[in-house]
């Protein structure tokens, strides 16, 4: 030490350790200063063109009007009483149910898939062949217009209906009607009760496990947990005096020409949502497929021909033995398309889907204006969505994988 | 992969270009780089829309070629970037383009709370609403629970609501980003209603599959002045695009055209010599030079002539002159003198 003081400035840039730092806060203090100056510049520009700054436009009342979905009656929009946190936390409702509806059916349809992949059955496996290449191949956009006009073109007028279930289902053009559930007081005891039955069903198979582990004793978990998770909320249900009641649509015959056709009543899935939902489940199901074949083709064939070996039924093995082993491989690219998903549910405002981009960083920024806090406001949506899914399947990943005995 | 297009060139822009200096003289730029980047519709009849050959065409085109006429003396030096009405103003403030010409609406808020300068009216217009003819539909009154759609970023999308909300009426409004998604939605019966400017309706509905089979109801349900913008905080690249257009319309009204104007050089008549830079220096004080118009009107022709080539009566559109006739004529086409 004391020996590079005395040897001055000149030897202290031969020391290694020392040019690392000192590159290394170079680089941090022109980095900052880059930033520092876009920053200035920035302020300087809003400044000159005399816009607004600040999130203060929250507060203030937007007068548009939003197409009815989930997220309107949320937050019970209305024109002209509903401010631009309103219009925001509606678009991200909105955002957040189809990229949750397009997670859950991408998965089912693209393990289906990439299952029938791997069949002897020449048709499944020519089916879903033909079903991955097309999908992927072609870009979303164009399937998000097809399967929007196709769906479109498909039905019946405004003002004519197909009765899929009697009175109470029905679809058209303006979208698909089905009774709306109406929670009455006391409902939330069954709420309740499923919480109670979810834990009861965790603890059991907890408890089955150990008693096989130490008797070789088998429980019935499956059934167990089913009958609990079903069971225990219709038993608190009909305790409680049935506290649901159903909102039905209505269906006008006559009457002035708009007022004809299905009435404000009722729950209703508008094509541009169905639209939404079906492409972006269809094409990232043909990613999954892949992954999921990938997944099963990973499993060395001794896994299964070693379960045979042992008397395992060809189903039991494919459960107990090869797809457990195949998640450890399909699980972390799959949280990858789960996250390609939700961004690009993004493209929704092309088809009119009222999503967070559309209404909160088209209409509302083409009425506001501050471009910077309102695309802010945007990417911590995309950002905190991305990285919610990111630790969930993280910790999934976690317990999915191979415990070494 | 949409969201890193629109939300990263958005922040990218919004950030890196309002961070570099846009403020910068525009005109100066535009003399650098030899033309002038023009914001226009992606494809509106009349108003800004690609010929078979990849020619920008319309009334919005006239007026930036008419700039780029006077400002670096050749009316093609113009490049197009069509915006969707989302993205426009973005575009502007971001310095992607030195003019929107767009049917932009002037409203107060867009001039005074979004930056920008709105450099005069080239088009009066008001909100309409069309409706196929078989629903025998004659007023915007029996529209109550109508499912109405048109496009994100507008105007319009408030004006609906407001005269659906004062005439205490309920509706669904479908907002699309594109005007084409509108067009398509409207046609497919989505839809009973499509609202937009009145000019657009008379351009979009050339689009329909039955442009004769539609009615546009007699309500104007708003004012929508549309005229070329620029950005707040560049005076002399607004003062040039406010005179370039006031310089059509009183290239009009003197009865300067195209065609004669180099021999009205000679007239004897002072304010088309002011005009046509053959009596005082008027470009110089714009920073450009004297022969500003002559230029933007021997190239583009007077507003009069460019109304009739790409609006007038005798194009699909078939507007009639109304409210844009000169205020000679009972219309509200009305520019301060030169001098
Ligand atoms: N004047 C209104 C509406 C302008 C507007 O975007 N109109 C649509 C419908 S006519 C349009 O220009 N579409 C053509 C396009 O998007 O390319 C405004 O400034 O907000």
């Amino acid at each position: 030490m004391a020996n590079r003081n005395n040897a001055g400035i000149g030897r202290l840039i031969y020391d290694q350790k020392f040019r690392s730092i000192f590159f290394q806060v170079l680089v941090a203090v022109a980095l900052i200063a880059f930033v520092a100056w876009i920053a200035d510049n920035t302020l300087s520009n809003i400044d000159a063109q005399e816009k607004k700054k600040g999130f203060g436009f929250l507060e203030d009342t937007a007068g548009f009007q939003i197409l009815n979905t989930l997220g309107t009656a949320i937050t019970d929009y209305t024109p002209g009483v509903s401010t631009y946190w309103d219009v925001f936390v509606t678009g991200v409702a909105n955002t957040l149910v189809v990229a949750f509806l397009g997670v859950i059916a991408a998965t089912a349809i693209g393990f289906v898939m990439g299952i029938f992949r791997l069949s002897n059955n020449a048709i499944l496996k020519g089916f879903s062949t033909v079903y991955v290449e097309v999908l992927r191949n072609v870009p979303l956009l164009l399937q998000l217009f097809f399967w929007y006009f196709f769906v479109l073109r498909a039905m019946p007028d405004a003002r004519s209906r197909i009765q899929l279930w009697g009175e109470e289902v029905g679809i058209n053009i303006t979208g698909l009607y089905a009774p709306a559930p109406q929670p009455q007081e006391g409902f939330g005891w069954v709420w309740l009760a499923l919480a109670v039955a979810v834990v009861g069903g965790i603890l059991f198979s907890n408890y089955a496990k150990k008693l096989q582990a130490e008797t070789g004793k088998q429980l019935p978990v499956l059934w167990t947990q089913v009958g609990l998770i079903i069971g225990l909320p219709l038993i608190t249900y009909w305790v409680m005096g049935s506290p649901l009641e159903w909102e039905y649509p209505t269906f006008n015959e006559t009457g002035p020409i708009f007022k004809r056709g299905f009435g404000d009543t009722g729950l209703v899935l508008i094509p541009e949502m169905i639209a939404v939902w079906l492409a972006l489940s269809l094409y990232t199901a043909s990613f999954i497929a892949e992954i999921v074949r990938a997944g099963i083709m990973a499993v060395p064939k001794g896994q299964s021909e070693a379960s045979s070996a042992l008397g395992l039924k060809p189903n039991v093995a494919l459960r107990m033995v090869i797809i457990p082993q195949a998640m450890r491989v399909i699980v972390p690219p799959l949280t990858s398309q789960y996250l390609n998903l939700t961004k690009n549910s993004s493209l929704s405002v092309a088809i009119a889907y009222p999503d967070v981009v559309s209404v909160f960083a088209g209409t509302a920024l083409n009425q506001v204006g501050q471009e910077i806090e309102m695309v802010f406001m945007m990417m911590m949506v995309y950002l905190t969505v991305s990285l919610s899914t990111s630790i969930f399947m993280n910790w999934f990943n976690g317990r999915i994988k191979l415990v070494e005995r | 992969m949409k969201l890193n297009k629109t939300l990263v060139a958005a922040a990218v822009t919004a950030t890196f270009a309002l961070g570099a200096n846009a403020q910068a003289g525009t005109l100066d730029d535009v003399k650098a780089k030899g033309h002038v980047q023009c914001g226009v519709s992606q494809g509106l009849p009349g108003f800004s829309n690609q010929d078979d050959d990849g020619n920008w065409t319309g009334l919005d085109v006239d007026l930036c070629r008419a700039v780029a006429a006077a400002a670096l003396g050749d009316a093609s030096a113009v490049k197009f970037s069509p915006l969707s009405a989302k993205e426009r103003f973005t575009a502007l403030s971001s310095g992607e383009i030195d003019i929107l010409s767009r049917n932009t609406t002037w409203t107060m808020t867009r001039d005074t709370q979004l930056g920008l300068n709105f450099a005069g009216v080239n088009y009066y217009d008001g909100q309409g609403m069309m409706v196929p003819s078989s629903l025998g539909v004659t007023s915007a009154k029996e529209l109550d629970g109508a499912n109405i759609c048109t496009n994100t970023g507008t105007t319009t999308e408030l004006n609906i609501t407001d005269y659906f909300r004062a005439n205490d009426m309920s509706f669904q409004l479908v907002a699309f980003e594109k005007a084409d998604e509108v067009v398509a939605a409207y046609n497919t019966g989505r839809c009973d209603v499509y609202t937009t400017d009145r000019s657009g309706l008379a351009a979009q509905r050339l689009k329909l599959e039955n442009p004769d089979g539609h009615t546009v109801l007699p309500e104007i349900i708003s004012k929508e002045p549309l005229g070329p913008v620029v950005r707040q905080g560049d005076d002399q690249w607004f003062n040039i695009v406010k005179w370039v257009h006031n310089a059509m319309v009183n290239a009009e009204e003197m009865g300067v055209t195209s065609a004669n104007a180099e021999e009205m050089a000679g007239s004897d008549n002072p304010n088309i010599k002011r005009l046509l830079g053959t009596e005082g220096n008027f470009g110089e004080s714009l920073g450009l030079s004297a022969d500003w118009a002559m230029q933007a009107i021997k190239q583009v022709g007077n507003y009069g002539e460019s109304y009739e080539r790409n609006v007038g009566p005798n194009t699909p559109l078939k507007l009639a002159r109304g409210a844009n006739a000169l205020w000679t004529d009972g219309g509200l086409m009305y520019a301060p003198p030169i001098r």
